[in-house]
């Protein structure tokens, strides 16, 4: 049982290298989706956001030869449709819930079908910074390798949050998510700070997709995503709209999703679907835990899920 | 009369829109004539009795599923895991099947109908009831219930039971050629569209001739005014959810027991998802439901056709569903507004 010398070690350290590389897009989207929330509205449709945004960078990283430049363009598409479902819900009688989930159809169709053609091709993907140069042990070399975007959406987790706290901006979006008849009587456009919040939500979404098909897996097909732009909306329940308990939830979805092809890489091959199921039984058994029957969670923005 | 003008007009111009949206996207990306591919559409869903017969095979699961979504809707909840009921539905109908073969073949259909439904049921009333008990938002939960129920599926279809004759598709074992639910007398359609517009209609008769159905009204309408009243709301939104749920779980059943003869992956191929869409076009009222899931499963089956005569990549149907889809919903708005109506009074 010799497993490139660290034997069952391995498990662990593959957790925590999942930890790092795929909390990043549960990073990005729930950051994205706090800062809508927090402005009164659900975007459900972030999945779609992040399927659009993979598809888009790596279209972009093919032509131009940049990943960067695909990562600035799944951002745009994030703000195109965050307008668009900002738009849509903001028209009288019309429940964000549901136009969410036609958003999710519609972008995820929409990147299937402009994405056909990059399926086969390899565009060039995202650097990493290699933080594991002290260790001769190649799985823990691979483990610390931290790619910018990890790095960006920490940075960008705690500016959120500064943001949120300390700003007039950060203020005004909270006061349209608390009560629109108090930030109406003030003068707050609710509307327009409630369209750039879930338009700025979209670009972290499609970041954080552009990181899935440009850095990890590093691909563009069609099963690229699994729900995690759903899951990371389930995230910010649980991390009750704060962006700092985000963070800490998106590493602890990133380890869960890691812990099936950890126990494969160890040879452990014995229920694997069942623990590929790992993140999803995660969310909902901390969903269960978190929430509570009298309505009001702690944190939750009054107007949340409000239909006008 | 406007009222009722405006139910027909609203949808007509969403989906006339949403046609026009399609159609742009057609022309400008894929350079493809929009008039080339809607005839295609046509022929491809209604052309032909060939055609026909395949939008009906379609149709039959959209009609159970969009069910699942549709009945939980009538007391204000949003389920969305029609996907993960029908798949569990069709595994639990595939297992208990195969466990039977022996018995006399309407004994094993029963066994796999009763098997589909309580699962289908059971997962569903789950979501209800962590709405109702623990206040966990049902939409989110359903959704993840989904992705469990098809690792569930894998699991158990490529492990405890799998079929070791079936080697490059892992399946279940097969359920017996004597006891696959056969074809409407005179078609090609399974008795699975039977199924879904009895079920609709009863569906409908529960919810305006019953004082349960009535109950399940008020509740959606104001479930405060429904606890006032004194009214188990719990109790409903359990039996919504369980019904809703089975209807699913049947879906998977006859998928299973007409179509595959065996659970594997080919049952999750979208037609939950696609349920969710038929329910919200109808408004989640049942008989609605019925054309609406003949027109989602006529455009679902020229999908092939589109994608052998101009070349459109398959998702192609699914864009149009989901810019019908968000097309109806921003619709809404315009009820009440779109005709000029007299002043009351």
């Amino acid at each position: 049982m010799d497993h490139g010398g660290i034997g069952l070690w391995g498990v662990p350290l593959a957790m925590l290298a999942g930890a790092i590389r795929v909390s990043t897009p549960f990073l990005f989207v729930s950051v994205g989706e706090c800062l809508t929330e927090r402005s009164g509205r659900i975007n459900l449709g972030l999945e779609g956001t992040l399927v659009m945004g993979a598809m888009s960078a790596y279209g972009m990283a093919l032509y131009t030869g940049s990943p960067w430049l695909g990562v600035l363009l799944a951002a745009g598409v994030g703000v195109l449709l965050g307008a668009l479902h900002a738009g849509i819900c903001q028209l009288p009688r019309v429940n964000d819930i549901a136009t969410g989930i036609g958003l999710m159809l519609f972008g995820t169709g929409l990147a299937f079908f402009l994405g056909k053609p990059f399926i086969q091709p390899k565009a060039p993907v995202l650097g990493a910074i290699d933080l594991g140069w002290w260790s001769d042990i190649p799985q823990i070399r691979q483990a610390l390798q931290v790619n910018y975007l990890f790095v960006l959406g920490i940075v960008l987790a705690f500016a959120m949050a500064w943001a949120l706290k300390n700003t007039r901006w950060g203020l005004i979006v909270r006061l349209a998510g608390e009560s629109v008849d108090a930030a109406l009587a003030i003068g707050t456009p609710v509307g327009r700070v409630r369209l750039i919040a879930t338009s700025i939500g979209g670009a972290f979404a499609g970041v954080g997709g552009a990181f899935l098909s440009l850095y990890y897996p590093g691909s563009w097909n069609e099963g690229l995503s699994s729900g995690q732009g759903l899951m990371a909306v389930a995230l910010v329940i649980f991390a009750r709209w704060d962006p700092i308990r985000c963070l800490w939830a998106s590493l602890l979805f990133g380890a869960a999703g890691a812990i099936s092809p950890a126990l494969q890489s160890v040879g452990v091959t014995e229920g694997y679907y069942l623990f590929s199921a790992a993140p999803y039984v995660l969310t909902l058994a901390l969903m269960i835990a978190t929430c509570s029957p009298e309505r009001s969670l702690r944190g939750a923005p009054g107007e949340l899920g409000v239909v006008h | 009369m406007q009222a009722a003008l405006e139910r027909i007009a609203v949808p007509a111009l969403a989906l006339l829109a949403s046609a026009v949206l399609f159609g742009l996207l057609l022309a400008v990306y894929a350079g493809v004539d929009p008039f080339d591919a809607f005839g295609l559409m046509y022929q491809g869903a209604f052309g032909s009795w060939f055609s026909w017969q395949n939008t009906l095979t379609r149709a039959a699961p959209l009609i159970l599923t969009a069910l699942c979504t549709a009945l939980p809707a009538r007391l204000g909840l949003v389920i969305i895991g029609n996907e993960g009921a029908l798949v569990l539905g069709g595994l639990a109908a595939a297992a208990a099947g195969a466990a039977v073969t022996a018995a006399p073949p309407l004994v094993v259909q029963l066994t796999m109908i009763v098997a589909g439904m309580l699962a289908g049921g059971a997962w569903i009333a789950f979501a209800g009831a962590l709405r109702q008990y623990r206040g966990v938002n049902e939409t989110i939960s359903s959704l993840l219930l989904t992705y469990i129920a098809i690792a569930l599926m894998n699991h158990f279809v490529e492990g405890p039971l799998r079929d070791p004759a079936s080697l490059n598709k892992p399946s279940t074992a097969s359920i017996g050629d004597a006891n696959m639910i056969g074809n409407i007398p005179g078609m090609d359609v399974h008795w699975g569209l039977v199924f879904g517009i009895v079920a609709c209609v009863l569906v409908w008769l529960f919810q305006r001739f019953t004082t349960w159905g009535f109950a399940m009204q008020v509740i959606g309408g104001n479930p405060k005014t429904a606890r006032m009243m004194g009214l188990n709301v719990g109790r409903y939104v359990l039996l919504a959810c369980g019904a809703g749920g089975a209807a699913a779980g049947l879906a998977g059943t006859v998928e299973v027991a007409a179509v595959l003869g065996r659970a594997n992956a080919s049952l999750a191929v979208g037609y939950g998802y696609s349920g969710i869409l038929v329910s919200f076009l109808a408004r989640h009222n049942p008989l609605a439901i019925i054309p609406v899931a003949v027109l989602l499963g006529g455009i679902g089956a020229s999908g092939g056709l589109l994608q052998r005569r101009l070349d459109l990549p398959d998702a192609a149907v699914v864009v149009l569903q989901g810019i019908i889809f968000v097309a109806i919903l921003a619709s809404e708005t315009l009820y009440g507004r779109l005709l000029p109506r007299k002043q009351e009074g």
